[in-house]
């Protein structure tokens, strides 16, 4: 766990639109790394990030454009260099045979690799992704094509079912109880997904959003009830 | 379990050991002497009060200043082969915010017996009388006084710790500032370290924290880029070791005032160099990154244990480097080193 954990560059790859303001991000590399960690993207001179890894192998991310930086990574094409630190974190361990995966907006990242992990092993994986409007939904049809049963909604009901994915969790905690639910998404969708899987008495693992300084939990900036989502999480596990 | 691992059987052994680790640190009881350093999980209380439960015997906050900063942008903290190089950037609340937070962190670690640091930094003296009169409003046991980071320059100029001028000035301000016992922070990178440490106690330091971290530059060799958005950074960790060393042994022989040795300690071996060389307490920072909070209740362990089986106290390790050495012979001198005689005699042509 002490090795030195300097950024490294990797090549792009491809790079493929997702939605309006999502990219998928392939570099020629693979990580060992497990759902749910993440990594510390760098853009030498400008900032470094950090993303949950949408892929290991080969090293991929799904990014939405919503700032300076993930602006410039759009603007980088095939053949250019991003820097890698990591990958870090606490990952997603599948529990049970039957897994409820919930993703919210840009959410949805982590869990396609959790899906794949949990299809491969024979496992039932369900799959709610939820957005505000149908063009901001993300790897719909990625996770169908794995082989997960997908729900949808929007907010708008532009797509899928009007409302939001706590609405489809809460049928299927009531109607059909998976063994555990994961989830990563906003921290208000979280909460709320932490309370209907808590009174259904459903296990339950949440990847938790934080400004990120250093990744190795020691900095302190990513605190959440007393845990560092550097190194206790992001994944944090109840239930 | 039917059968206890090592681990468990090295545990209960080491329960029935009885080394006092309790240190007295200007009037205030440590229940031993791992202090966490100042910048590592020092943001929130509920980490300080983790790391508490870990079993460090004293907590310092990390500094505050006179007004919120967010600090320096990203990567502003990475791990290396020998340590760690970071420029956070003295990311703070601010002074008045700082308050909230340690009156909640102290009423969690007073039930623990585990005093707390406050820390503060300033731009200029005025401003650390300031942020020093407001933080005693939390009444912390302790105030470090962190005149040394080395992370500010392009903003705040030359660290105070640089001169002893304005070393003693700011002591000065902030011993008249509060009652409570201070620790001036002090940094390896000086001309005169002996004498900064002379002019921090004449000024009324109660303690001395050696050392800061060593300005440092990472740079990618891709890129060619500094890694640090800062550009530079602090050392820390194994590769500050030596530098800590040599500081608290130099400050220990020209003041009499408690030090807490910061820099490089991972272990209980560690501890009792720095104890050896002269500190009182000793910091532990960048050991948390790997081992995680749990490294000061594995130290204080290992600790008891190096203690209890040589049969010492702290006592008796503190400042060991300072004594005379114990043999009645002195060392033969070392030799002088002498030219090659069949070179001196037949003198080879200089190449050019």
């Amino acid at each position: 766990m002490n090795d030195a954990v300097l950024p490294r560059p990797l090549r792009l790859a491809a790079v493929r639109d997702e939605n309006a303001r999502t990219r998928t991000f392939v570099f020629d590399a693979s990580i060992d790394a497990a759902p749910g960690q993440f990594a510390m993207l760098w853009l030498p001179g400008l900032d470094e990030k950090p993303f949950s890894l949408l892929d290991t192998d080969p090293v991929s991310f799904a990014i939405a454009a919503v700032g300076p930086f993930t602006r410039a990574l759009h603007r980088l094409s095939v053949g250019d260099s991003v820097w890698l630190r990591g990958p870090f974190g606490t990952p997603f361990a599948l529990r049970g045979d039957d897994h409820l995966l919930v993703g919210g907006g840009y959410g949805v990242a982590p869990l396609l690799l959790l899906a794949r992990q949990g299809l491969a092993m024979g496992h039932r994986v369900r799959t709610v992704i939820g957005a505000r409007t149908a063009g901001e939904l993300l790897l719909v049809d990625a996770t169908r094509a794995a082989g997960a049963t997908v729900a949808v909604t929007t907010e708008d009901g532009s797509a899928g079912e009007r409302g939001r994915v706590t609405d489809v969790v809460g049928r299927w905690l009531a109607d059909d109880r998976p063994a555990t639910l994961y989830a990563c998404g906003p921290h208000g969708m979280l909460a709320a997904l932490r309370d209907q899987a808590g009174r259904a008495g459903v296990p339950f693992e949440l990847s938790w959003e934080a400004y990120m300084r250093c990744g190795i939990g020691i900095c302190g900036s990513c605190e959440h009830d007393g845990m560092l989502l550097c190194a206790d999480g992001p994944v944090l596990c109840g239930g | 379990m039917a059968e206890m691992t090592h681990e468990a059987r090295d545990a209960d052994r080491n329960d029935d050991l009885t080394v006092d680790l309790t240190v007295d640190l200007c009037g205030v009881r440590l229940p031993n002497p791992l202090v966490l350093a100042s910048g590592i999980l020092g943001t929130h209380a509920s980490l300080m009060h983790r790391v508490a439960i870990a079993g460090a015997g004293a907590i310092t906050a990390k500094s505050c200043g006179p007004a919120p900063r967010g600090g320096h942008v990203n990567p502003s903290c990475v791990a290396w082969d020998n340590g760690l190089l970071n420029a956070i950037g003295l990311a703070n609340p601010g002074a008045v915010d700082e308050v909230a937070l340690l009156v909640a962190t102290k009423a969690l670690l007073a039930p623990l017996g585990v005093p707390l640091i406050a820390s503060i930094f300033a731009d200029d003296v005025d401003g650390f009388a300031r942020v020093a009169a407001t933080i005693a409003a939390a009444e912390p046991d302790l105030l470090e006084v962190n005149i040394s980071c080395p992370n500010v320059a392009s903003e705040f100029g030359e660290p105070f710790a640089a001169s002893c001028a304005s070393a003693s000035a700011v002591t000065a301000a902030v011993r008249a500032a509060v009652d409570m016992p201070i620790i001036v922070k002090l940094a390896p990178n000086v001309a005169d370290l002996a004498r900064i440490a002379q002019a921090v106690v004449d000024a009324g330091a109660d303690a001395i924290c050696a050392i800061n971290t060593m300005p440092g530059l990472l740079v990618d060799a891709e890129s060619g880029r500094p890694v640090l958005a800062n550009r530079t950074g602090g050392i820390s960790g194994a590769a500050l070791k030596p530098v800590a060393l040599y500081a608290v042994d130099l400050i220990a022989r020209a003041v009499r005032v408690p030090i807490i040795g910061t820099g490089g300690v991972r272990s209980a071996v560690d501890v009792v160099e720095m104890l050896s060389a002269g500190a009182a307490a000793v910091g532990i920072g960048s050991a948390v990154y790997g081992a995680g909070p749990d490294v000061f209740g594995l130290v204080a362990r290992d600790l008891v244990r190096w203690l209890a089986e040589r049969n010492l106290t702290l006592a008796d390790v503190r400042g060991r480097t300072q004594r005379a050495p114990s043999w009645p012979e002195a060392a033969t001198p070392a030799p002088v080193p002498q030219a090659d005689h069949a070179l001196v005699a037949n003198p080879q042509p200089v190449l050019r």
